[in-house]
């Protein structure tokens, strides 16, 4: 039922979809590329109450490593400006008090939803100086395209 | 009454649900023209406030309009036409049929009121814990209904076919047809469930929360195979009507079916890749969902191929010659062909997109940004829609006995809209790879980017091509219908010749229920994990914020 033209075609597609599946495994195995996956959940309800979401900021944690603890909300980013040095690797962890949030971190790999009751945790490493901008890219109400924060790295 | 009164009056409702599907198109289309506008730097929602209210709600409007209301009534139209073609019998129910229209209808209404008041400005994914009026979500319900009763009364045709033709292979137009159906009730499930479970009670305030995250997984459940149910209808032309109409040949009945079974089995499990960046899902249960959304790739490559060798052997019968000659001998000016191949193309450019998308890792640089609109402004947005154009200049005539108004015009319809999302679609993947969200009010937003300033005017002026081609599409639909009918039908059904007919085909493609279970099995195995893991938590109330 297949004639041989066809049968080269699609052999050439299996090879290429499976060196596809290949190369992600690669960007996971050696790359070290990651996604947020399952961190945490939280009462969405009483988020401002819970650590360490009660206490929203910026944490050093080692040596260049920061934490910071962001709340989303209609429309902010609390709070709406990370300050590192420059080489910094920061972790992001996030949730929402309210409805879906989107996070992407310019110059970065960084983008993740932010689901209220769950803890999105992401992280990003900042080798040079500037000021590199987060979006909320998930529609949450008539004010989503105000919503956005930055983190400044400093030289 | 006699089979031919009993056809005659289906196809009067066929006409309805179609002639439904373009109003919609219509009213969808149109808000396009805001957003293009908002591109190029215009606001017009500011002072239209006082009718639409904001960016999203226009936004809302065309979404829900084209990506669900026209896609559902148009295939509800044409596969229960290709069923009663295929079958060469009437339906089994034209109560069904009439109430397939009548539901889709009150879906359409329902969910149009509310979104014209402002009352579900939710966007076409309805994420909650955004909440919209009960009525939207039971608008939507209506048109998932509509499909469903479509789909029992395929079954029951079927059923009495099989009867009155006791050993007889299923014709393969009236196979491909049921398959696209069976496809989509397994996947309706999700937002069947999503909707009916969790998001009715809870807009109605019997609950008083919702999970946003299962939600979310429910409704992606539905989300990804709804491509297909998108795309399986054109998939019916591009192989069993295309080579007919360019004087070429389907080379294998089998072939076709193999594809159409692998579509069914293969199109549910794979929703998890729009959620990659989510928390609370595990990383394992994405990668399996990358893999088999690759598996599910193999089929369309499958449909690439077979659909380009019956063109080829219609500009080879049609006297081209060499390697490449056979292209400019396909009969491009004919509208309903001329459209169909143009939505090919898109479609080419629209699959290694979204082959992007699904590579896991690499989503990372464009989920949420606008490369994903404009990857499905390629495939639903052209590859669908102006195949659905092309498909209505033949159909149209046929089932209304009126000769085609402005032949000129439909042709160069579909080449403004060709042109028109090639400029759309490549600004907004250019702006999505320079990070510019997708869903946003570009005039108002608080950040911009000088990156996105010249992809935002090529998606603009795109945009607005796009939407001319509309217009004329109108012109020609409208010219048609105001003429006068000049036979009980005009032109022919086309239906392609098949080379390697059923009799070479395995049996076993026919097994349809055992299918449908092996697919179900396969559900059951991609999600139980994933769903089981996230339980259900009723946290979050409803937020209006629009």
């Amino acid at each position: 039922m297949m004639a041989r033209l066809e049968r080269i075609f699609l052999t050439l597609t299996g090879i290429a979809l499976f060196v596809g599946v290949l190369a992600i495994v690669a960007s996971v195995a050696v790359g070290g590329v990651h996604l947020p996956g399952p961190t945490g959940r939280v009462d969405p309800n009483a988020v401002r109450q819970t650590p360490p979401f009660s206490a929203p900021g910026v944490f050093p944690e080692a040596p260049g490593r920061y934490r910071a603890v962001l709340l989303a909300r209609a429309w902010a980013f609390q709070p709406a400006e990370v300050r590192v040095p420059a080489g910094s690797i920061v972790t992001f962890v996030i949730t929402s008090q309210d409805v879906i949030h989107g996070f992407m971190v310019e110059g970065t790999d960084v983008n993740a939803m932010v689901i209220p009751g769950q803890v999105t945790t992401v992280t990003a490493h900042f080798p040079r100086p500037g000021t590199y901008r987060f979006l909320c890219h998930e529609y949450c109400g008539v004010g989503h395209h105000a919503m956005f924060g930055q983190v400044v790295v400093e030289g | 009454m006699a089979e031919a009164t009993v056809e005659r009056k289906q196809r009067t409702w066929i006409r309805w649900q179609l002639y439904l599907s373009f109003l919609v198109l219509g009213i969808g289309g149109l808000f396009g023209v805001l957003q293009a506008l908002d591109r190029l730097g215009i606001d017009l929602y500011t002072p239209l406030q006082s009718a639409i209210k904001s960016y999203y709600q226009g936004l809302t409007i065309h979404g829900v309009a084209l990506a669900i209301a026209f896609t559902f009534t148009f295939n509800n139209a044409f596969l229960s036409l290709t069923t009663l073609r295929g079958l060469g019998r009437p339906l089994a129910s034209t109560a069904l049929l009439q109430a397939s229209f009548w539901t889709a209808l009150a879906g359409v209404v329902l969910a149009a009121a509310m979104m014209l008041a402002n009352q579900a400005s939710v966007l076409f994914t309805f994420y909650t814990p955004l909440q919209a009026n009960s009525l939207f979500y039971l608008g939507a319900t209506l048109l998932v209904v509509s499909t469903w009763l479509t789909s029992a009364n395929q079954l029951l045709t079927l059923r009495a076919w099989r009867r009155e033709h006791p050993g007889e292979r299923i014709p393969l137009l009236a196979f491909v047809s049921v398959v696209t159906y069976l496809m989509w009730d397994l996947a309706s499930l999700g937002i069947a469930v999503e909707v009916v479970g969790f998001v009715l009670p809870w807009s109605l305030g019997l609950v008083k929360g919702t999970d946003p995250l299962f939600n979310r997984t429910l409704f992606w459940f539905t989300g990804h195979p709804i491509v297909y149910f998108w795309l399986l209808p054109i998939y019916i032309s591009w192989y069993l009507m295309i080579p007919r109409q360019v004087e070429g040949r389907l080379f294998s009945d089998g072939l076709v079916r193999a594809v159409f079974i692998m579509f069914l089995v293969l199109s549910v499990p794979v929703g998890l890749h729009h959620q990659y960046t989510d928390p609370g899902v595990y990383s394992s249960m994405k990668f399996l969902h990358a893999v088999l959304t690759f598996a599910v790739f193999f089929p369309s490559m499958v449909t690439a191929f077979t659909v380009v060798a019956a063109l080829e052997s219609g500009g080879r019968a049609r006297g081209g010659r060499g390697l490449l000659g056979w292209i400019p001998r396909l009969p491009w000016g004919k509208p309903e062909v001329s459209a169909q191949l143009l939505a090919m193309i898109a479609f080419a450019l629209g699959g290694a997109s979204g082959l992007i998308n699904a590579s896991y890792t690499m989503n990372l640089v464009v989920h949420n940004t606008s490369f994903v609109p404009g990857h499905f402004h390629l495939t639903v947005g052209t590859a669908v829609a102006l195949s659905i154009m092309g498909i209505a200049y033949w159909l149209v005539p046929y089932l209304t006995g009126k000769e085609l108004f402005g032949r000129g015009l439909a042709l160069a319809q579909s080449w403004l809209f060709f042109i028109g999302v090639l400029l759309f679609a490549r600004g907004q993947i250019a702006g999505g790879l320079e990070g510019q969200p997708r869903r946003l009010f570009v005039t108002q937003a608080a950040y911009a980017s000088p990156a996105w300033r010249i992809p935002n005017l090529m998606t603009g002026v795109g945009g607005l091509l796009m939407v001319l081609s509309g217009v004329l599409f109108f012109v020609v639909l409208l010219g048609t219908l105001l003429r006068r009918r000049r036979a009980e039908q005009l032109g022919e059904f086309p239906l392609a010749e098949v080379i390697y007919g059923p009799e070479r085909t395995p049996a076993v493609l026919d097994r349809l229920g055992a299918w449908l279970g092996a697919a179900a099995l396969l559900v059951l195995v991609a999600y139980a994990p994933t769903l089981v893991s996230q339980g259900v938590r009723l946290l979050s109330p409803g937020f209006r914020l629009y």
